[in-house]
């Protein structure tokens, strides 16, 4: 399981990393998958451009929880224009996992709800 | 009546292993597979019939335009419409069903007026008169549906009044299984002036379906679910209503005459059926409606039956699984749950790694999943080609889903 549930995955799914919610965040965001109703908050703390502290909160499968909770080990301690520079592939190398079209969209989510806290937007542009 | 392993070997699709073991396609209330005959009947008519239809006098027009004729005549008879000019072909059933909101509705609708649809509707069945009510003035009311997943009759006493000019529900919900009393549905939208817009997307697939006999105004379908081709559905209309209604699209074949000043329409069905349809899709679904009945729709929805008793069974025995909608007596073949708080999508992609393919999500009813305060839910589904040995492999696969997800 053989390759989409490799223990690392299912490890950050059952122990997430940073999940609940930080005091006074600087950055707050929230965004849904209206594919499937997952959905992710992310709040970073900011010494000046750079990530201090990180949480997530949502729900949805493990593929997007699990990618929640690197991503916020990842990030912690990034600039926010290393923020900025992420992409699927950095997603997939983290995850370390083949993902088809449809299930991307679950692993990318919280890249995709963090890049745009970090990019101010008030929403997704379409 | 044919085995079930012959009709398994009528479906290429179905031969194959996925991730090294045999497919159980768990998933045709999304979209059936496709036996030989079908394929077939497409091919042979792209290698030797094809070329527009109702345009030319050469020999393949002629004939293009007697299989494509000739394949609404039988879906007239599969669904027993009193005549073929009642059967309109589409895209699929959202198309028929955009089609009577924005024919019908924009001409019959207006401020004041209420289109009643019900709370276990697919979206396609909802956004339409979301969009027509909009554009009308007039108000959308829903049915709710009871903890048990049916219709609230009661409140549907109180919601169908006078006011209401349309009622439009599902013969059969793509997500609690559901089978709704049609007859019973008509004849009460009938008993206060409404005319009633049939959904049978997920129910002329499986039960056999006389739009006479229930007196539907209106009823929808889509190929695809019905063994046949993707890219061509049907609306069925009664005779009257459809020649009231003004066209849905306009172009080439839908018209009488074309002059500067403006257009006259054609007869029906051509009124509604606007430029170069499906040919091939619709000779490849007549090709479908010639299998179900040579399976005998009958035989059709007993085997389903069967087989859906015997997975609500099985699937009941899983602790942590809660099944929705009614029990297998009163429901089609298909049992959308939720298995403990594991995500419908790893209990999806579980499965899919054991060969066994199933749909995750809110399956296009959004409304139900509010219902029951749930976000998506997992959802087998059986057909003609199913086995009681692929819902063992898929009750075994949940349990295996447990023990990767539950610690
Ligand atoms: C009950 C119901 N209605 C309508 C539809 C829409 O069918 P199509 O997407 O082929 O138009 C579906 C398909 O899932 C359905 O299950």
């Amino acid at each position: 399981m053989d390759d989409l549930y490799r223990e690392n995955i299912l490890d950050h799914y059952r122990y997430p990393q940073n999940k609940g919610h930080l005091e006074n965040p600087d950055i707050h965001y929230h965004d849904v998958n209206p594919f499937c109703g997952d959905e992710i908050t992310m709040e970073l703390k900011l010494d000046g451009d750079r990530i201090v502290d990180v949480a997530f909160d949502g729900k949805g499968c493990a593929i997007s929880m699990a990618s929640a909770s690197m991503l916020t080990e990842e990030i912690k301690g990034m600039t926010l224009d290393e923020v900025k520079a992420l992409d699927k592939d950095f997603i997939l190398d983290m995850l370390g996992i083949e993902i088809g079209p449809v299930r991307l969209k679950c692993a990318l989510l919280s890249l995709k709800v963090v890049k745009a806290g970090v990019w101010g937007l008030e929403e997704w542009p379409e | 009546m044919p085995s079930i392993t012959e009709i398994r070997n009528d479906f290429p699709i179905l031969q194959q292993e996925i991730h090294g073991h045999p497919l159980a396609f768990l998933d045709s209330a999304a979209s059936s597979q496709k036996p030989v005959q079908v394929i077939e009947a497409m091919d042979q008519y792209y290698r030797t019939t094809h070329a527009n239809v109702h345009r030319g006098v050469h020999t393949l027009s002629e004939n293009a335009t007697a299989a494509y004729e000739n394949a609404r005549l039988r879906l007239a008879r599969f669904l027993n419409a009193a005549s073929p000019r009642e059967i309109i072909f589409t895209r699929n059933a959202t198309e028929s069903l955009n089609l009577v909101a924005y024919s019908w509705g924009r001409t019959n609708l207006s401020a004041g007026d209420e289109v009643l649809i019900t709370e276990m509707e697919h979206h396609s069945n909802i956004v339409p008169w979301q969009l027509v009510c909009e554009m009308t003035g007039a108000t959308l009311r829903f049915v709710p549906i009871t903890s048990r997943g049916e219709l609230d009759f009661e409140a549907l006493d109180d919601l169908l009044t006078e006011r209401t000019k349309l009622f439009a529900f599902t013969a059969m919900s793509n997500v609690l299984g559901t089978i709704n009393p049609v007859a019973e549905l008509v004849e009460q939208a009938h008993a206060v002036g409404a005319i009633a817009v049939v959904d049978g997307a997920q129910s002329v697939p499986h039960l056999a379906t006389d739009v006479q006999a229930l007196d539907a105004d209106f009823l929808a379908l889509s190929s695809h679910k019905m063994l046949g081709p993707t890219g061509v559905g049907a609306l069925y209309g009664k005779r009257a209503l459809l020649e009231a209604m003004p066209p849905f699209l306009g172009g080439g074949d839908m018209i009488r005459e074309v002059k500067m000043t403006g257009s006259s329409w054609n007869d029906l069905p051509y009124k509604f059926e606007a430029g170069t349809p499906a040919i091939a899709e619709v000779i490849g679904l007549g090709a479908a409606v010639d299998y179900l009945n040579d399976l005998d729709m009958d035989w059709v929805a007993t085997h389903e039956r069967e087989i859906t008793t015997y997975a609500w069974e099985q699937i009941h025995q899983v602790e942590g699984v809660r099944v929705l909608g009614p029990g297998p007596d009163r429901r089609g073949g298909l049992l959308a749950f939720v298995l403990g708080d594991i995500h419908p999508h790893d209990v999806a992609a579980v499965l899919d790694m054991e060969g066994i393919a199933v749909r995750a999500g809110h399956h296009c009813a959004q409304p139900i999943h509010d219902h029951y305060g749930i976000s998506a839910t997992t959802r087998a589904s059986f057909y003609v080609y199913n086995t009681k040995a692929e819902v063992d492999r898929f009750v075994a696969a949940l349990y295996k889903t447990k023990e990767i997800f539950e610690f």
